[in-house]
């Protein structure tokens, strides 16, 4: 009943291309974002926005880049920690040896670095695909384990190899407190999740689809693989790796190369299969399901325990922790193999039909 | 997938942690240890009986003193999996509930993140025995505090005994030692000290770093087997140690010129190894064994009354000991800051920092608090927080550790120029000045 789209004529083409022709959509995101930059920095505690929102925000942002990837132009990757990282310490090396240098230019030099890194890495795109392309990239993640364990002049000669960095600021405002780096993370998502909308609506988004489903016939109506393929590593790794500086700068505060293991790799794409490939939702979907679910479980489980009068150790709690989430994995790629966001779109389309849906 | 399951799983979600928010007001007059730990993943065989020994001191103190001069004690266990971002996790989580005493991070990597975080929040840290070595520099690391010892001070012991083995530390020059590490921040930290002391006695120093967790070794060990090192220093954590040790018992190393720092040098390490570890030594940053008072105690008041944290056999290993000095460290850091602020009073992280900071536990002290012979006095200062480098090496024999040598310290002229050096440095990189005078009394 709500949402009907009956009596919204399009009358131009303007009019019908926007993101979200129908109404209600436009007004639930604008709710959405509403609440996200107003009613959210005035509820939710400094647990709850240094916890979990912020490293939800940074990882959706990482979870876009690859679904650009992956679930636009169907390059799987599991280099996607390499690219983070590389984002990480040329954000760093940018930031310490440049005296003065600001927060946002760093990061855009941190993201430059990455896909100057995700185009080399991305070059056997051309040649295999598929699996073989996965292991390829994989790649990508041995190659800056090594470099950044091992070449000094990227950790700053640090003794260690842990960096850190302080004195945040963006135009003057410092980037210290919960809510600030809550803002400006999200922020930086908000536009990057635009840019990122529009450029898989136009056309080189349509050549990175028509890659993913069929290179040969992308090729035969003139398509470049090679620009297109490229050019998806680019823009990904371009966001993976602002990213992987926001991870560091902003959530860690000080990182050593095992913060951007292969793991995270593999953490990254969980989300997009589990979010949904190909679709600017599904990154959100999909870094709400791996950040935020093992952390509320965590905490769950002993107070749910705690009714029956069950006490759970800690190491209970996470050894049920990992056993819950491997099966709500499986459980959920069973009930629906397209993601999150396919459940999403399904719920919206059974909307449009309500109360008789089919 | 029936949309109506997704909104009831939701709302139970939901309820779940609407109840734990409101469960972490309502508190008394209670001071509160967030404990990080590790009981899954590759380094929980040596997490666990450290994070059990930390637990039944304090229900220990509340059993045999009612608290401390009447504040009960509480403790809340955050599984960190020795992850980086889910240290941090617990530490947002946990920092926030009233009465927070100081953090032990219990993994070099979190350490790192939360130096940073720690000064905000004002809450200390201690990192006893591992940590950022140039934070014994307490002048410019106000809230860090690494008790007993650091990487650096490990390292110089190891070559003060080692060359004191070899008949004088002139008589290493010449000699090959290997240093096979952990290749992480943990690992790394001790080579700078190492550098320093290979320029003055002349030995070569060999690198073999081994990836984190440290299960594959085969190379590593392939390189020791080429260049025959004199000695190997073992740097590792967890599996690596046990792992370590059966390698050199493949290649036919001899173990007994293979010396563990204090984080390879535990039950753990070498039970699973057993004869094959025979000889192998390792530095003992604490005594151990079930004979001394506190031990006693924690027997009488906790593990009798069926209220005990892990198995008894446990109780008394070098890692639960060490869990349990951490704490009692933790426990007389509240006692001492009360002397201040006020005795009965539960303290902040705050008050917490300068109780930490002008601790003096002399031998009278430690044997009426029942740590005879676990450990040595430790007084720290402004410019101090360690308090105390003492250490000493012990061997392995098959089935248990016994000590082999006399006590050492960590030669003051060497190290103290480095980490002043170091703390500059991180100083100089983070624009920061110095604590002056004013700031060391307060």
């Amino acid at each position: 009943m709500l949402y009907r789209e009956n009596g919204q004529f399009k009358t131009s083409y303007r009019a019908d291309q926007q993101i979200f022709p129908i109404a209600q959509d436009r007004i639930a995101v604008a709710l959405l974002l509403a609440v996200a930059f107003l009613v959210v920095p005035m509820l939710a505690s400094d647990y709850i926005f240094r916890a979990i929102l912020i490293p939800f925000v940074i990882m959706a942002l990482a979870a876009l880049g690859v679904n650009i990837l992956v679930g636009y132009c169907g390059q799987i990757s599991l280099g996607s920690g390499a690219f983070m990282a590389v984002g990480a310490y040329g954000a760093y090396n940018f930031f310490v040896r440049f005296p003065g240098m600001p927060l946002i230019p760093a990061l855009i030099l941190g993201g430059l670095c990455a896909t100057f890194f995700g185009i080399l890495f991305g070059l056997p795109s051309l040649r295999v695909k598929g699996l073989y392309l996965a292991v390829a990239t994989l790649a990508a993640q041995f190659f800056s384990d090594w470099m950044f364990l091992r070449i000094k002049w990227f950790t700053n000669n640090s003794d260690s190899g842990s960096v850190s960095v302080n004195n945040l600021q963006v135009f003057g405002f410092p980037i210290e407190s919960a809510t600030s780096k809550y803002l400006f993370c999200l922020a930086l998502l908000v536009v990057v999740a635009l840019l990122a909308k529009n450029l898989v609506r136009g056309a080189i988004g349509r050549e990175w689809m028509a890659i993913r489903d069929m290179d040969v016939a992308a090729a035969v109506i003139g398509i470049r693989p090679m620009y297109a393929k490229l050019s998806a590593f680019a823009v990904s790794s371009f966001i993976v790796g602002m990213a992987g500086a926001l991870w560091a700068f902003v959530h860690l505060g000080a990182w050593e190369p095992a913060a951007f293991s292969v793991e995270i790799s593999f953490r990254l794409l969980f989300m997009v299969i589990i979010g949904g490939l190909g679709s600017i939702a599904g990154g959100f979907f999909g870094a709400a399901f791996i950040v935020v679910l093992p952390i509320v479980l965590n905490q769950f489980l002993p107070a749910f325990m705690g009714l029956f009068g069950i006490e759970v150790s800690t190491a209970g709690v996470s050894h049920a922790e990992l056993m819950i989430f491997g099966a709500l994995i499986v459980w959920f790629l069973i009930v629906e193999p397209h993601g999150l966001a396919k459940l999403w779109s399904t719920a919206k389309q059974k909307l449009r039909l309500w109360p008789f849906p089919h | 997938m029936k949309l109506s399951k997704i909104v009831i799983a939701a709302a139970v979600v939901a309820a779940g942690a609407s109840s734990i928010a409101t469960s972490a007001f309502a508190q008394a007059k209670e001071q509160f240890f967030p404990l990080l730990s590790y009981r899954t993943g590759p380094y929980a065989p040596n997490g666990v009986p450290w994070a059990n020994g930390k637990q039944d001191y304090i229900k220990m103190i509340n059993a045999r003193d009612g608290g401390v001069n009447g504040v009960k004690l509480t403790f809340e266990e955050c599984e960190t999996g020795y992850a980086t971002d889910r240290g941090v996790e617990c530490y947002e989580r946990l920092k926030g509930k009233p009465g927070v005493a100081l953090f032990d991070p219990q993994a070099t990597g979190i350490t790192f993140a939360l130096t940073e975080k720690a000064p905000v929040d004002k809450i200390p840290l201690m990192t006893l025995g591992y940590g950022l070595s140039v934070a014994q520099d307490g002048q410019a690391f106000k809230w860090n505090f690494p008790f007993m010892g650091s990487y650096w001070t490990g390292a110089d012991i190891l070559i003060q005994h080692i060359g004191k083995q070899a008949g004088g530390l002139d008589k290493l020059k010449g000699k090959k030692i290997a240093l096979v590490y952990h290749d992480s921040p943990f690992g790394k930290e001790p080579i700078p000290v190492l550098q320093e002391r290979a320029k003055m006695h002349g030995f070569e120093l060999q690198m073999l770093p081994v990836t984190a967790p440290g299960v594959e070794q085969k190379a590593t060990w392939l390189q020791v087997r080429q260049s025959r090192p004199d000695y190997v220093l073992l740097w590792g954590w967890g599996v690596m140690n046990s792992t370590a040790l059966k390698e050199a018992q493949a290649t036919g190393y001899p173990r007994d010129k293979m010396y563990g720092v204090w984080w390879a040098g535990a039950e753990p390490d070498v039970r699973d190894v057993g004869d094959g570890a025979k000889g192998y030594h390792a530095l003992a940053l604490n005594g151990y064994g079930t004979q001394s008072k506190v031990i006693q105690d924690i027997l009488k008041n906790v593990h009798d009354k069926g209220q005990g944290t892990g198995p008894k056999e446990e109780v008394g290993s070098v890692l639960y000991t060490r869990g349990v000095i951490i704490q009692m460290l933790a426990v007389e850091s509240v006692r001492r800051a009360q002397e201040r602020f006020g005795k009965g009073k539960v303290m902040t992280g705050e008050q917490v920092r300068w109780g930490m900071e002008n601790l003096a536990l002399d031998q009278k002290k430690l044997d009426a608090l029942g740590f005879k012979d676990l450990m040595r006095p430790l007084s720290t200062s402004c410019a101090d927080h360690m308090g105390s480098t003492w250490a000493r090496v012990h061997t392995w024999d098959g089935k248990k550790w016994d000590f082999s040598s006399d006590w050492y310290q960590a030669d003051e002229q060497i190290l103290k120029p480095m980490v002043k050096a170091g703390a500059d440095k991180y100083l100089a990189d983070k624009k920061m000045t110095r604590r002056d005078a004013a700031d060391c009394q307060s």
